[in-house]
């Protein structure tokens, strides 16, 4: 059995891998298969001020090796997740990453602030939604704007920040090192890439929104060449995400520079994903005669 | 909501008309709490997504369920490859299902098309309380209307083309009965149009009626928020979803 904890921020993990935000809400559905508690974290619905409707449906769109999504941050607000979800996450052993958004920098600023008083153990701080006219990617598009936003989250708050990033961009490196200097403690990446599928019947687009975020397994080489090249602009930790959906994969990410993975997508194929990426990953290091998973954490040898 | 994730042995397969097929699988624990309009969620090997298909029927007592679906698109045809003897993987019994109520003299049940396999449940349960209205593009396109006899249900067939029972849609027998009177409910299943017409000549009745949905879906529990539906709820607007507040809506709430 090898060690697979891990520690991002000072925050012990005792796994690395965590359920991205927005394909697992706040965990109850879940919990109706598998014990959270197997779990190293949890990454919340992304939560804004107040109440989200979210866009129209179509929200969805199969694509190959992967998927859209355009649901547009559809969520109760913070409140509502500080009284009702948030208490019942705390229950539970694992690190629990409350997700935030905002349409303004004030906005998510205001959203963090809440944050300050509660028990949650880090936030990830959404630039990146690829859904929303307003904030969201707007915001992890630009250094100036990702900078900004960061500044203003972290002027409120002492509890370690994550900011997650849009790979919508040229260079993902110079926007990780733009929100380091900023004060966040770590970043996340990536968030779903821009997408768009037409019915060719109807001429319509597939999703209402028109254009989706891209997931699963089709951007996993997106994922591990960007995580590989902001582990090395930074000297923060790097939370690794986009279309993991084996041990294999998440082992890949982290020898990328990973810290720790988020799994998304995979869980529609398989809600029990993250529990056997968890058991085979444990395969996979005791059959490489590995002690710890930290061990490998940034590990590739480039050419 | 109870549900589990799985593999289940198909014990039955056959083509009942083109491309729709009928399964019968064996899933004790499934088959113990489904209820009538619930779904379930299978795995279509090679694809990202799972696919929602209605359950039309439910046997406690063999432990099995059976599914009723067309092939749409490259995710139902993956499906429609495997036979009698293969793993289905599922995830189910899921969503709200239809609200039953044994207290009613007089329900009817309305099928369009392929809205009509999750209708069968239901005209089990009500057996001769139940009429039936199924409507088809035409007379190939016509399936399951021996089982809904077999119900004890009264049965009304309708067709687009009118090759095959009534040549008109099903709202127009629906108008009829309702001007006959003593309807307690009406349930339906089918294309929008259908639903929308279904519903309008319930509410100009006030007669209680409840629809089953269909949306694009991502997780199928409810954590996703993908299979969005506007519906009023306490005279406000809600977004909810299909895959777990519904499939099944009362008709009133949905903002068509």
């Amino acid at each position: 059995m090898a060690d697979l904890s891990v520690k991002v921020c000072g925050i012990d993990f005792k796994n690395p891998i965590i359920p991205a935000s927005g394909v697992f809400g706040y965990g109850r559905e879940y919990e109706e298969l598998f014990s959270l508690n197997k779990l190293g974290g949890i990454a919340t619905k992304g939560t804004t001020l107040h109440l989200r409707t979210g866009n129209l449906s179509p929200r969805i769109a199969e694509t190959p090796s992967g998927m859209l999504n355009s649901v547009g941050l559809q969520n109760p607000g913070i409140d509502h997740f500080i009284e009702t979800e948030l208490p019942y996450l705390l229950t539970k052993d694992l690190v629990v990453l409350a997700n935030i958004a905002g349409s303004t920098p004030d906005e998510c600023a205001e959203v963090a602030a809440k944050l300050e008083d509660t028990d949650v153990h880090m936030i990830e701080l959404n630039i990146s939604c690829p859904n929303v006219k307003q904030g969201g990617a707007a915001f992890g598009t630009s250094c100036e704007m990702a900078s900004e936003v960061t500044k203003k989250v972290r002027a409120v708050t002492k509890k370690p920040l994550v900011v997650k990033l849009s790979p919508n961009v040229t260079s993902i490196a110079d926007i990780a090192k733009s929100v380091e200097a900023a004060g966040a403690d770590a970043v996340s990446l990536i968030n779903t890439l821009l997408g768009m599928r037409i019915d060719i019947n109807t001429g319509r687009p597939v999703l209402r929104n028109n254009v989706g975020g891209m997931s699963g397994p089709a951007v996993f080489p997106i994922a591990v060449r960007m995580v590989w090249q902001v582990a090395n602009a930074v000297n923060i930790p790097v939370i690794g995400m986009g279309g993991v959906s084996s041990g294999r994969d998440a082992i890949e990410l982290m020898m990328a520079g990973a810290s720790a993975v988020q799994v998304g997508a995979a869980i529609f194929t398989d809600p029990y994903v993250p529990v056997k990426i968890i058991e085979e990953m444990n395969e996979w290091l005791d059959s490489k005669n590995i002690a710890s998973v930290k061990d490998i954490i940034g590990t590739v040898k480039p050419w | 909501m109870k549900y589990t994730q799985g593999q289940f042995m198909i014990t039955e397969k056959t083509a009942i008309a083109r491309e729709i097929y009928s399964f019968s699988i064996a899933c004790p624990e499934v088959a113990a709490t489904a209820c009538p309009g619930q779904f379930v969620h299978i795995r279509a090997k090679g694809f990202t997504l799972r696919r929602p298909i209605s359950i039309c029927g439910i046997d406690k007592e063999k432990g099995t369920l059976r599914i009723v679906f067309e092939i749409r698109g490259e995710g139902t045809s993956e499906i429609a490859k495997l036979n009698k003897g293969d793993l289905i993987d599922m995830l189910a019994p899921l969503g709200h299902g239809f609200t039953v109520d044994t207290t009613y003299n007089k329900v009817i049940l309305i099928g369009g098309g392929i809205g009509t396999p999750p209708m069968l449940p239901l005209a089990k349960t009500y057996g001769n309380k139940a009429i039936t209205i199924s409507g088809f593009r035409n007379a190939s396109a016509v399936i399951l209307q021996d089982d809904f006899h077999s119900t004890g249900a009264t049965t009304i067939l309708c067709t687009d083309d009118g090759s095959a029972g009534i040549h008109g849609f099903v709202t127009q027998p629906l108008a009829e009965l309702v001007k006959k009177g003593g309807i307690d409910a009406v349930y339906a299943c089918g294309p929008m149009p259908m639903l929308k017409n279904v519903a309008k000549i319930c509410k100009e009745n006030g007669i209680f009626c409840e629809i089953s949905l269909e949306e694009r879906m991502a997780c199928g529990i409810g954590a996703c928020l993908g299979c969005a539906c506007r519906t009023v709820r306490n005279d406000n607007e809600y977004f909810a979803h299909v895959c777990k507040d519904g499939p099944v809506f009362n008709a009133e709430e949905v903002i068509w």
